[in-house]
Parts: structure tokens; sequence; C-alpha cells
């Protein structure tokens, strides 16, 4: 009876997991979709509890009582730039418990009372043992690598390991030849017909070593995607010991993060315009990988008035990104009306409204208000931002800082962290300003190198004014 | 070879599971927008704390005298409780920046 219900349970977990990651996806849902999956742990966790035969109940409560007090008291004292380095810091967890449970399998077979698969290795070598036994060495080093090098990617984005790429001589020879040490004697410990517990240990630590020197040449700014990566691998090896234990929720939920944890890599690697292979081969070559350390081509392309209004016209999609620029111009009738034009010809037009959007939060919205512009055209920054790559062309007025990509791809940069309007995701970007000087924060903003911007020079007011010439001319 | 052949016939069951898992995880995710990569990252990364239920497993057949054995499994438990707790956690503390604000 007790067995069914677990199964049952099990079942529910796997379904809450699966919807509460498609939740997930979804701005409108995503926070629901988090609870539903924690749900499905919760269940998951509750069922397992009613095992028949499992021991060391009380001591099992204990340790979960611990850890979601450190976990929750961790999570709620993490100041919110901080996240992604405590993600990486849980996502080590995660890949240590998996490579502890893999040794304490390990030790208990050799060293219990019931030397259950090891015996039947030693005796009796089959199919079987082998699986279970590819299973526990996956379980052992994937966790391995993932805890060691989850915790390097966290130091690396707090600061007490450095964020450049840490390179040495014979680097990709190390590396690789790691990796090559640690397949033979995966293969070694099913030959030797004793299965030698040492080789165990041994791969344990170089799997811990492989996890640093992994992440050691890769710099601070790919963190994002080192983290999601190892993410995946921690998806992996939930989803051996899933096949260990063969408990189903494990291998199921594993599994989920596991795909979807590399799908997500690449997506991200997408989304930073480069490509996996880039962020994890640049650990190999000496070209730097890092957002610090890379060169910036500040060749600056300008656009007539003419071009601009051709580009605006026949757009379909346009998104104005007023900042402070606009407001100091007086400039807000003037992009209503450019905005009305634009309409008129069919364009879609919409405003981008980051948070701090001028000096203080809701400024912007006041400002366009009053020239009103209507309110459901101002799109708030996580409403606007997913638009961007679906947007034919990036107004930005005035605006700086709260479209710089350094806030997302530079740890170095004073406001990396911070949130910005991915105007760099559009097809064009068009920004119209003064002249060259920096932002508010003072820094230098890689947009306007960008090689879809072009810059627009002149006063807010002024140029708009021309803009909207230009385009009813066309 | 007929080893493994046997094997997977064994396993089949299992074997479906993971080849569909596979597409599932592929397939729920495939259409995120950029702003959520990091909450989903997070979220996912909690979820592959579902290893707390191997620790738990693992706690559960060691012999209470055996107390290497205990005490590996009883710091598997905890960190995986870490992970799970923490990831969750943090991933609601994320979203909750994605409220909509009403005016």
């Amino acid at each position: 009876m007790a067995t069914q219900l677990i199964d049952i349970a099990y079942l529910v977990a796997v379904v809450l997991f699966v919807q509460g990651m498609k939740y997930m996806s979804h701005p409108d849902t995503a926070r629901k979709g988090n609870l539903w999956a924690a749900g499905g742990m919760g269940l998951a966790v509750v069922a397992t509890f009613f095992a028949p035969g499992l021991q060391n109940i009380l001591l099992s409560v204990i340790a979960i009582v611990i850890g979601s007090v450190g976990g929750w008291l961790m999570s709620n004292r993490i100041k919110m730039t901080d996240m992604p380095q405590m993600v990486s810091f849980f996502n080590g967890m995660g890949g240590a418990a998996a490579a502890l449970i893999a040794v304490a399998e390990v030790y208990a077979m050799y060293h219990g009372n019931d030397l259950g698969a090891a015996a039947e290795l030693l005796l009796n070598p089959s199919a079987t043992t082998y699986f279970y036994f590819t299973a526990l060495l996956i379980s052992l080093v994937v966790g391995g690598i993932s805890f060691t090098g989850s915790i390097i990617a966290m130091g690396k984005l707090q600061g007490f390991v450095s964020g450049k790429s840490v390179r040495w001589p014979m680097q990709k020879l190390t590396n690789n030849g790691l990796l090559v040490l640690m397949a033979v004697l995966m293969v070694l410990y099913f030959v030797l017909s004793n299965g030698n517990e040492a080789i165990i240990y041994i791969l344990l630590v170089l799997s811990l070593l492989f996890g640093v020197l992994f992440v050691m040449p890769i710099g601070g700014a790919d963190m994002p995607v080192v983290i999601s990566l190892l993410n995946s691998f921690t998806g992996i090896t939930a989803a051996t010991t899933g096949l260990l234990f063969d408990n189903k929720v494990m291998l199921m939920g594993g599994v989920l993060v596991g795909a979807s944890g590399f799908l997500l890599t690449v997506l991200m690697c997408k989304a930073m315009n480069r490509s996996l292979t880039a962020v994890l081969l640049g650990a190999f070559n000496s070209g730097g990988g890092a957002a610090s350390d890379r060169e910036i081509d500040t060749t600056v392309r300008e656009i007539s008035l003419s071009d601009a209004s051709i580009l605006l016209a026949y757009a379909k999609k346009v998104v104005v990104i007023p900042g402070y620029g606009l407001a100091v111009a007086q400039a807000q009738h003037v992009v209503h009306e450019l905005e009305k034009l634009l309409e008129s010809k069919g364009v879609e037009v919409k405003y981008g409204i980051h948070p701090v959007a001028g000096r203080m939060p809701g400024h912007m919205n006041v400002l366009l208000a009053e020239s009103d512009v209507s309110y459901d055209k101002l799109i708030e920054m996580e409403a606007i931002n997913p638009e961007f790559p679906q947007t034919d062309v990036v107004v930005v007025i005035g605006a700086n800082d709260v479209v710089n990509p350094a806030a997302e791809l530079d740890p170095a940069s004073p406001i990396y962290g911070m949130p910005i309007l991915q105007a760099d995701r559009a097809q064009n970007i068009i920004v119209i300003k003064r002249s060259m000087n920096a932002g508010y924060a003072g820094i230098e903003n890689e947009l306007f190198y960008n090689p879809k911007t072009r810059m627009l020079f002149g006063d807010a007011k002024k140029a708009l004014g021309q803009l909207v010439e230009a385009v009813k001319a066309l | 070879m007929e080893n493994i052949l046997q094997l997977i016939s064994d396993n089949l069951q299992m074997i479906y599971v993971l080849v569909l898992a596979v597409f599932v995880g592929i397939e729920v995710i495939s259409k995120v927008p950029q702003v959520l990569h990091t909450p989903l990252m997070s979220g996912s990364n909690a979820l592959s704390g579902v290893v707390i239920i191997g620790s738990i497993l693992v706690m559960g057949k060691t012999a209470p005298d055996n107390y290497l054995a205990l005490a590996l499994g009883f710091l598997a438990v905890v960190l995986a409780t870490l992970n799970v707790v923490g990831g969750f956690a943090v991933t609601d503390r994320m979203l909750d920046m994605f409220r909509k604000k009403k005016k």
C-alpha cells in the first residue's frame, strides 16, 4: 500500500515539476511556476519518508531542518545584486550532495554489513552491476565537478577568486589530460576484478580538481553561462542518482534540469551573442573570454535625418527609450508627435520605461503622461525587454546608463548587476544624444559602438523636430 | 553484447522515462524570454536539488552504527536541502520583482 501511494505522490510531483517549469518560462506565471515546482519537491520529500524500512529518519529530519533554516536565511539576506553567486553556491551544494551520496554508497558497500552490489560486482559481474556502477561513477565525478566549479564561479562573482581569465602553461593539456585520466580510471575500476575502492576516492579528488581548473580560465562576465551549465551537470547527477536508487522522481527531475539547463545555457550564450564553444573554448585559447578584457571597437556610426526617417517609417515596431536628456530638453511633446505620425503610418510604437528613467522611479511616466502619451503605451522594463529582439528600431533619447550592456556583461563595471533595458537586442538602434559624453555613472557605453547602432547627434527636442519633418516629407 | 541488450530490455521503462524527459525538458523552456533566464536558471537549480531524495534514501539504508557513512549521508541531506530551500526561496525573491505594479 505504502509503496503504491509513494509512487503516486512521485507522479504528482513530476507533473508539478513540468508544469512549474512551463509556468516559469512566462513572466506572468513565473512566480506561480516556482511555487508549483517547490510544492512538487515538498511532496516528493514527504513521500520518501514513508518508504518501507527507512532508517535514521530522525537524523534526516534534523538535517533537513538545518538545511532549510540555512537556505532560507541565506536566500533572504542576500542582496539582489549578489543573486547570481547565491544561485551558484546553491548549485554547488546540490552537486556536492550528489557526490556525497555516491561516496556514502561506496563506503557502505565496502564497509557496511550489506555488501550488496559491490559483492555482486566482485563475484558475479553482469550488465546490471556495470550499469549500476556507471551511474554511481557519473554521480560522483559530475557531482564533484559541479561542486568545485560552482564554488569557483561564485568566488569569481563575489571577488574572492580573480574574475579575470586565469591561465597557466599547458592549460589545455592539463585539463584534457585530467579528463582522459578520469576516463581511464573509470574503465580501470571495472577491469580490476575486485573493483578497487581506492580508485573511487582518487576519482573524487580528480573531479574536484577538474571543477576548479575548468572554471578558473573563464572570465567573470561569462559566469552566468558557466553556472547554467554546471546547473545542467547537477541535473545529470540527480538523474544518475535516480538510476542508482531506481527512483523515477529523481530521474525525471534530474533529466528535466539536465536538458533544460543545457538548452538554457545555449540560449544565454545566444542572448549574449556568443556561442557556447566560444565561452568554453575561450577558456582554452589565449583570446580572453571576459568582457572586461574585450577589445571594444570604438567606431561611432552616424545616421542622417533622411535615413533615420526611412528606417522609422518602414519599421513594423518601434520602441522609444526616453531618458533624462529628454526631460531636460523638454522634448516629451515632440516625441508624442513623432509617435502619432508613425502610428498613422502603421508603425507600432511603444515606450520602454526603465524603473529609474529620469532620476527617480516613475519620473518618466509622469513626464510622458503630461504630454498625453497614452498610459498603456508606457511599458515597464520587465515587460518590454522580451520584445526587443522582435523590435525593428529602438530610439534611445537622452538615456545612457539604463541601456548600457556593461550592466549585464561586465562584472568589472560599476553598474554591473543593474537591470537595464536591453536595447542592444533590437534589430536597429538609433541614439539621439548631444555628444559622446558619458552618462550619470560616468562610464563608457558599449551600446554606442554596437554595429547595429547609429548615432543622431543633437539636442533631443531639435533633433526630434527635424525627424518629424523628415518623416512627414516621405 | 547480449548482456547490454538484456540490460536495455530489463530497464525499458526507465529508458523511456529518460528519453521522454529530455524532450519535455527542452520543450518546456524553449520559448523563454531573456529576462527570465536568470530566474529560470535559479528555479531549475532548485529542482536539481531533487538529489535530496537520494540522500534521504542513502541515510535510510545505512546501518545506525556505520558512523562515517551516516555522517556523509547527513551532510548530503543538509547540502541538498540548502539547494532546494535556498534555491526556491531565492527564485521567489527574484520573481517578486516581476510582479505587475498596481497603480
